[in-house]
């Protein structure tokens, strides 16, 4: 674990292993006073101030981060999703196997929500499952339809809105990934697990 | 309930508040007033809380008409107002009666002016907020001519008074703590962050400003894993161009975060044209 100053009231904590920033979130909690926002391979604690910013990195020497968190830490998702994308097929012949073979891969392995960034609601998902990696498309879209479940390097992603994207769309879900009159408006966290369902 | 009209709107008008803090995790940044401090001092005039949601004008161009009598005042950017092309105050309480035309300006220096109303501006809010958010769209969309907005019930405080001192000349001064990734700076480039006269780029707009100068060069070229980014965070990008985020930050990116501006900094770059100065100075920053 290595600790670093963002700001007047930041603490960037590095954590390489995904098991440990699992646990760290878990142990960090919904504490009052503390923001947490997570990264590809770090985790940011926004403090109260400097003082309290001291406090935690006191704190975080003495986390056992060893021990996976309990299921009811995180959250479960099912996302019905309709494996028809304009990238399925490009996708296929990376793989090397058939569209349908391509969405049975997805739909059965466990997903998990690394962390959230690029736009509201857009969760970054990752596998421990051996996956071939698919880069990203050479021209990006301008548009991408809302709710285009995607992938690119390692990563799955559901588009909340349409934005541009450069991922390479394999389905589509009308599981609304961002709502803001909703008490949590995001509906994927970082550390949930995420399954994506097929449907016709 | 009184509404204001909308009859014409310069480079953007947009409704803002203090912002919706606590949702990076959702990947929303706070938006909110660039200005927040501006925005403040308008509401404190007029008697409402200081986080009333009020107009920020971008160079001038807005022009509103009430359908019933309203008090407002402009904080910020020192543009002229008018009403019914007669001179109005600005920095004080304004009365616009029913029906006159308001009129905002280009203010000679600054770029941002904070148009409040007693009562407020009256949207819905979304996600606690009346903010508009540029990146993402939360938010009451940019404003419109033919747009018309509600003002809220006026508050229980007087109208008072508040100064507005004019920016110290000369070139903006922020103040930056070092980190998280001021390790990749080479000796050369943290030299040069601290100690060389940046210009503001023209491309500046409510994300981030990017600043022009000397290239700065990081001992690791190209990007890291996507890190969460926070407002006043300076960006070095491959152009070795630093970039400064504002309120409507994306909430990830790869490309190092070298130093982050301190908050009670952020106003006065807001407020820094293209062109104009911007000195940066870099302080330690221990846990």
């Amino acid at each position: 674990m290595r600790l670093r100053p963002y700001g007047d009231r930041g603490l960037l904590v590095e954590l390489p292993s995904r098991a440990q920033r699992r646990a760290l979130l878990a142990a960090l909690g919904d504490r009052a006073g503390l923001e947490v926002v997570s990264g590809e391979q770090t985790v940011l604690a926004l403090t109260a101030d400097a003082v309290a910013r001291r406090n935690l990195a006191d704190a975080l020497g003495d986390l056992d981060l060893t021990h996976a968190p309990p299921p009811e830490a995180t959250g479960e998702h099912r996302i019905p999703t309709r494996y028809d994308g304009p990238d399925l097929h490009a996708v296929a012949q990376s793989w090397g196997c058939s569209p349908d073979a391509v969405a049975d891969r997805h739909a059965q392995i466990e997903w998990l929500v690394e962390f959230v960034g690029f736009t509201a609601g857009f969760g970054y998902l990752v596998t421990d499952h051996e996956l071939p990696s698919m880069p990203r498309r050479d021209s990006p879209r301008s548009r991408v339809p809302a709710g285009s479940v995607a992938l690119a390097a390692h990563y799955c992603g559901v588009y909340p809105r349409s934005t541009p994207g450069g991922w390479q769309l394999i389905g589509r879900t009308d599981v609304v990934l961002f709502d803001p009159l909703r008490r949590r408006p995001a509906l994927l966290r970082a550390g949930d697990r995420v399954r994506f369902e097929p449907v016709r | 309930m009184t509404l204001l009209r909308v009859l014409a709107v310069g480079a953007q008008a947009l409704v803002e508040d203090l912002g919706r803090p606590g949702l990076l995790a959702q990947g929303v940044p706070t938006s909110g007033a660039l200005d927040g401090d501006s925005l403040r001092i308008a509401n404190r005039i007029l008697g409402n809380p200081v986080g009333a949601a009020g107009i920020e004008v971008l160079l001038g161009g807005l022009i509103l008409r009430p359908d019933r009598s309203v008090v407002v005042a402009v904080a910020g950017a020192p543009c002229p107002v008018s009403i019914n092309s007669a001179p109005a105050a600005f920095g004080e309480a304004v009365a616009v009666p029913a029906g006159a035309e308001l009129r905002l300006a280009a203010p000679p220096s600054g770029l941002r002016s904070y148009l409040a109303v007693r009562g407020g501006i009256d949207v819905p809010p979304v996600l606690g907020s009346r903010s508009t958010d540029t990146s993402s769209g939360i938010g009451p969309a940019p404003l419109r001519p033919g747009d018309v907005l509600a003002v809220g019930p006026a508050p229980q405080e007087q109208i008072g008074f508040a100064p507005i001192l004019p920016p110290p000349g000369g070139a903006v001064q922020v103040r930056a703590g070092l980190g998280p990734r001021h390790d990749l700076l080479t000796s050369a480039a943290h030299a040069l962050l601290g100690g060389e006269q940046w210009r503001v780029a023209s491309q500046a707009d409510r994300i981030g400003v990017r600043l022009e100068g000397p290239r700065l060069e990081l001992t690791h070229s190209g990007e890291l894993p996507s890190a969460p980014i926070i407002a006043g965070a300076i960006q070095v990008p491959p152009s070795g161009q630093p970039i400064v985020f504002l309120a409507d930050h994306p909430t990830t990116g790869g490309y190092p975060i070298v130093a982050c501006v301190q908050p009670a900094d952020l106003a006065a770059l807001a407020q820094a044209r293209p062109g104009e100065s911007v000195r940066i100075t870099l302080r330690a920053n221990a846990i």
